[in-house]
């Protein structure tokens, strides 16, 4: 029970500890290689971090929900991708046209919502066939991307609006919006998971099923909230994200699902479900982005961030292995 | 005369190729404690789960009181008063105590919010009566397999209960735990509620009980005020006649040793074991679950690394690192859990058989499959395994057929030594009986055969020799003429010979 | 006994049921345009499904034997960026070896972190896809690779070479079908390829030794990449670092398209090579019908779901499953 204890304790503070590790080998490292004269950890080098962690940062809370309740969901990039392009493209539909800049929340509004029908699609899906949330969403994933080029073919769609373009550019109390955005839905789904009995209820599912389903909880509708509560984070991490940049490839967002469960994972949440937290997650998405970033700061291009942020991954789970493994006595099997 | 609390009526279950329930009837009245026996396999937990609506009967009816009822799933069940303490754990390990006790039932604050002080309030309160030693925040992940059973009981205490279904509570208590338990059993009595009592101790059943209905191969044997029978009576009503379970009385040569165990040690599992088989001789290993019989089979097996102590198989010492290793010495495990670990369900009953030796059945670089069919004939005779055909899924064959395959499968391998681990468990008792005489047989053919097992009758049918197990040690090892019940009960629960009474 | 029957009865009609579905397709399809049944058509798209095809055999082992492999697409990419550098450097001759070398290398890591480390397929291929392709990019430092003399080589006739009058790539699918075909059904190793994805406890129990065949099916993976990337680099004698980036989810579409449980245990290669040809014809059927390559997306996502929907409900007897 002990050593349990302490490799939980260990695991829930492992990841804040890598990202000092980090922040320390970037400053030194940064001093004898980089290209510029700024210091790693200059505020706003820093800051600019924490806002371009937003767009993956929250998608990852809403995949926290989903694998703690013991589900996956590949297809958040193309959801992404979908609601970005309804974002821009309805903006200039001629329904609109006498809105004004109050075009702005209706786009808002009709980009969440089809990013929450679809997330609530695959949920309903994975609920009333029981096919696997890995098949359906590795299926939607690909139905999805097919919807984004069926809706607006395989041209770039832009749209600049500049009132939105300065509400996103805006700053905070030196924040700036995206990175609102990302703590405010980091609290929200906090305070979901930890606090609502729909959280526990996910948590328990997750952990234990059969037992859930004994005690009588409706497994079913809490798989759906939960999808779609991760399409419309998907979907507001797009709105985010191209309010400010203004064009959408039909392709933006692929590899999205990797970056996002690999923030996940490294944030401690268990793949099998039951167990993880959103503030682990937060840490994870924190770690990814301080390594692009650091990678980039002392001169290693993009190939090296890919190699070296899948052999963390790999080698998070080898460390995970060996802390858990309870002695010679085990049974081999 | 008060009505039943519950009353189940003529139930009829079939599964595939085996007819699970068979007319059970049988009623609880308010603040009875009923018994449910019958062997494992006689259908206890498929009248359970029936009653709980995981399974629904081909036929027959359930009351409660006046009313029929129809249980559609255990939602169902609890909405109606009737709580399950399931034998097989069924909480979530991440949570916590509080969470567990509650589960699917948080108390709720606005916005959706659970209401962290009442659901504390309500689990202290619940915890206090049975008196434990952890609190409602503890993750059940780090309490003892002992207090998770205590939160599966605290569950019961939560709900309006009208009746209550203990499976095999005590299997993993202490003895002060168990007071616990029978001090909340009384309570729940007192309270007017049912209570229905699944477990295989006599001595618990006499203990608490009012009456005692009785289960064999599905079928209704009949129900006995406790307080006018005894135990021969009620094991006369579980098993029937169709069993022998005589004292082995078999007296033949003995061969060499052929499995020597010295000092034996694995952790925690269990400590400083030594005992010797030889060939011709069936050693029976009795005792209490948990008391480190199938982890002294595991690592004979290759499957755990003991910690110290010697093997030695035909007086040479061996390491065994894997089951391969194990396997080609002649080592053969039929393994406690014959679903988990004996079979692949979805693999042909002739695959599953020849497993064990597919790198050596070739016909030239491919597995030979005449000479497979040929060893599953075989067997098929020689065992008498019903199946349609060798092509047939081992998931589709009832549990004796099953569990014929596993012991084909090791057979199948001309072993030194066949260790047997609960060979009997959840099959009829026609192939019960069948699997006993087997055993018999291997040793009179000069097969070194150790036999765990947790049913008594068993172990004194088969064994020349009795190693009684307690809490990770051997206690005593008794020769068929020496041991008696008695004897044999108090090694295992841990009394020295001679300080009993 | 009956619901034994009924089973048996399900469990056909939904394998055959892969079937039915590709044969009302084709039939369709020819309706809908004559040509596509034609010989030059069918030839066509079985020569380009062939390499993702290669790659759906390998996965289909690793698939079976209880596991996943997301990280075949960038793993071949990293087969075709290599071979193409040796083919200037070395020749053809060492760089095909040398190539399946380094990619069976890869195979083999990914195969000790999950065989012998027993660490979650799914996290260490998502993972081994980025580092692959971070490998790639090192490699090829980020340029696109081409040969430089791309007439005189002979090494173009894996990917455009024809032998009795059919396209090499074509033969090399069925020769590699045919012989992994056997190789799972017919020899030990497949048996206990089964048996581990099946019941890997069970297979343990049995004296299996479960670490070394799961070693092995991702050896045997990433030799299936090493060809495809192979056959890639051959048709197209250059090659952008990306060539292979999402083939994963084709090839494992197809794989589960063929019925193999994700769970392990069940599929074969013939199954496996249908699942390729349902979704090579369908893109095929789809564009001969002037629709864009996009509408295909939309159309797999709807099959696979339908398949494996169909395939489960067969086997509980109920449409709809009865979670609350």
């Amino acid at each position: 029970m002990q050593v349990n204890k302490s490799s939980n304790a260990l695991k829930s503070g492992a990841i804040w500890g890598f990202i000092v590790l980090e922040l320390i080998f970037f400053s030194i490292a940064g001093e004898f290689l980089s290209l510029s004269d700024k210091a790693f950890m200059d505020t706003e080098n820093m800051l600019l971090l924490l806002k371009q962690s937003a767009p993956i940062g929250i998608i990852a809370m809403g995949m926290t929900l989903v694998m703690v309740n013991g589900n996956i969901d590949l297809s958040v990039g193309a959801t992404f991708a979908i609601a970005a392009m309804i974002l821009l493209d309805s903006m200039t539909w001629t329904v609109f046209a006498g809105l004004g800049d109050w075009v702005i929340p209706v786009a808002w509004v009709l980009a969440l919502a089809v990013g929450t029908l679809l997330g609530a699609l695959n949920g309903l899906i994975v609920w009333k066939t029981g096919v696997d949330a890995f098949i359906v969403t590795l299926g939607s994933m690909l139905g999805f991307r097919g919807l984004v080029f069926m809706v607006n073919g395989e041209n770039p769609t832009s749209h600049l609006n500049w009132t939105l373009v300065d509400f996103a550019e805006a700053k905070f109390l030196g924040f700036a919006t995206a990175t609102w955005f990302l703590l405010a839905v980091t609290l929200v789904i906090w305070f979901i998971m930890a606090k609502t009995v729909h959280g526990r209820n996910a948590y328990a599912i997750g952990n234990n099923r059969e037992a859930a389903v004994n005690a009588g909880i409706r497994v079913g509708p809490h798989m759906v909230i939960n999808f779609a509560i991760i399409g419309f984070l998907a979907a507001l991490s797009a709105v985010v994200f191209y309010s400010e940049s203004g064009s959408v490839n039909p392709n933006d967002g692929q590899l999205y699902e990797l970056w996002v469960i690999t923030a996940v994972v490294l944030g401690g949440t268990k793949i099998t479900g039951g167990a993880g937290s959103v503030i682990g997650t937060l840490g994870g998405v924190i770690a990814i982005q301080l390594l692009r970033k650091g990678l980039g700061h002392i001169g290693a291009d993009t190939s090296t961030v890919n190699l070296v942020i899948g052999l963390i991954l790999i080698a998070v789970l080898v460390l995970d292995r060996q802390l858990n493994v309870r002695g010679k006595e085990e049974l081999k099997v | 005369m008060t009505d039943p609390v519950l009353r189940l009526e003529n139930i009829v279950k079939t599964f595939p190729g085996v007819r699970a329930l068979d007319g059970v009837s049988f009623s609880v009245m308010p603040g009875e404690v009923h018994a449910l026996m019958g062997e494992n396999g006689a259908g206890k937990s498929t009248s359970m789960k029936v009653l709980g609506g995981i399974y629904q009967p081909d036929s027959g009816d359930i009351f409660m009181g006046e009313k029929k009822v129809t249980m559609s799933g255990p939602l169902e069940a609890k909405s109606m008063g009737i709580v399950f303490i399931h034998q097989e754990l069924s909480l979530a390990e991440e949570l916590s105590v509080a969470e567990n006790i509650y589960l699917g039932e948080l108390p709720r604050k606005s916005f959706g919010r659970v209401d962290w002080a009442r659901l504390a309030d309500q689990t202290n309160a619940i915890l206090k009566k049975l008196n434990v030693s952890f609190d409602a925040k503890t993750r059940v992940g780090d309490l003892s397999i002992a207090n998770q059973q205590m939160v599966e009981i605290a569950r019961a205490l939560t709900v309006d209960a009208k009746a209550v279904i203990f499976d095999e509570p005590t299997a993993s208590l202490t003895d002060a735990e168990k007071v616990v338990l029978f001090d909340v059993i009384a309570d729940l009595k007192a309270d007017g509620v049912g209570i229905i009592y699944i477990s295989h101790r006599m001595e618990e059943i006499f203990k608490i009980t009012d009456r005692i209905s009785i289960l064999r191969d599905g079928q209704y044997q009949g129900t006995v005020v406790t307080a006018d029978t005894n135990e021969e009576a009620v094991t006369q009503m579980m098993i029937g006649r169709a069993l022998d379970l005589s004292r082995n009385a078999t007296h033949h040569d003995l061969g060499d040793v052929a499995l020597e165990v010295r000092g034996l040690s694995c952790g925690k599992l269990y400590q400083d074991v030594s005992f010797e088989v030889r060939r011709g001789e069936v050693v029976g290993f009795y005792g209490l679950i948990g008391a480190g019989r199938t982890e002294i089979a595991e690592t004979l097996f290759g499957l755990r690394d003991p910690s110290s102590g010697q093997i030695l198989l035909d007086g040479q010492e061996v390491r065994l690192h894997s089951p391969a290793d194990a396997i080609a010495r002649g080592i053969s495990l039929v393994p406690e859990d014959r679903k988990g670990q004996g079979l692949i369900l979805g693999m042909s009953c002739r695959d599953n058989m020849t497993l064990p030796q597919v790198d050596t059945l070739k016909a030239g670089p491919f597995v030979a499959e005449r000479a497979e069919i040929d060893i599953f004939d075989q067997y098929r005779a020689r065992l008498d395994i019903r199946t349609p055909s060798w092509k047939t899924q081992a998931g589709n064959l009832s549990g004796g057929n099953q569990q014929k395959i596993v012991i084909g499968k090791w057979l199948s391998m001309q072993p030194k030594v066949l260790i047997v681990d609960e060979p009997t468990r959840g099959i009829d008792v026609g192939s019960k009986s069948e699997i006993h005489k087997l055993l018999r047989e291997l040793a009179a053919q000069g097969y070194a055969v150790m036999i765990i097992s947790s049913e008594m009758p068993e172990v004194l049918h088969v064994s020349d020799r009795i190693v009684a197990m307690y809490s990770g040690r051997i206690m005593r090892t008794f020769t068929s003429d020496e041991v008696t019940e008695d004897n044999l009960i108090q090694a295992i629960s841990g009394i020295k010979s001679g300080q009993a009474a | 006994m009956a619901t034994m029957t009924k089973q048996q009865i399900g469990g056909i009609l939904a394998r055959q049921g892969i079937l039915i579905a590709f044969a009302v397709f084709m039939i369709a399809f020819t309706f809908a345009n004559p040509k596509f049944l034609s010989v030059d058509n069918v030839l066509s798209v079985v020569r380009s499904s062939a390499i993702l095809g290669v790659m759906a055999l390998g996965v289909t082992f690793v698939v079976i034997g209880g596991n996943l492999d997301l990280s075949v697409g960038s793993m071949m990419s990293f087969s075709t960026i290599v071979v193409l550098d040796l083919h200037d450097s070395i020749g053809p001759f060492l760089a095909i070896p040398a190539m399946f070398a380094m990619t069976l290398c890869l195979g083999a890591f990914i195969g000790f972190l999950v065989g012998y480390l027993r660490l979650n397929s799914l996290i260490v291929t998502l993972g081994m896809l980025s580092a692959i392709h971070g490998l790639t990019l090192t490699y090829s430092g980020g340029k696109n690779m081409d040969i430089a003399d791309k007439e005189g080589t002979w090494f173009s006739v894996f990917g455009q070479g024809t032998a009795l009058g059919i396209p090499v790539p074509i033969l090399m699918f069925i020769a590699l079908a045919a012989f992994l075909g056997i190789v799972l059904a017919k020899t030990a190793f497949g048996r206990k390829v089964y048996a581990v994805g099946g019941n890997g406890t069970a297979a343990t129990f049995s004296g299996i030794r479960r670490a070394r065949t799961v070693f092995l099916c991702y050896l045997l993976s990433s030799g299936c990449v090493a060809t495809a990337g192979l056959m890639q680099a051959s048709r197209s004698l250059g090659s952008q670092n990306t060539v292979g980036q999402g083939l994963e989810l084709g090839v494992l579409a197809a794989v589960i398209l063929g019925g193999a449980s994700l769970l392990g245990g069940s599929g074969t290669i013939f199954k496996t090579v249908i699942g390729v040809l349902i979704l090579g014809f369908i893109q095929n059927g789809l564009l001969l019908m002037g629709l864009q390559f996009y509408v295909q997306f939309v159309v797999t996502w709807v099959i696979i779901i339908l398949a494996v929907w169909l395939d489960i409900a067969a086997k509980r007897g109920k449409l709809w499953s009865p979670l609350a």
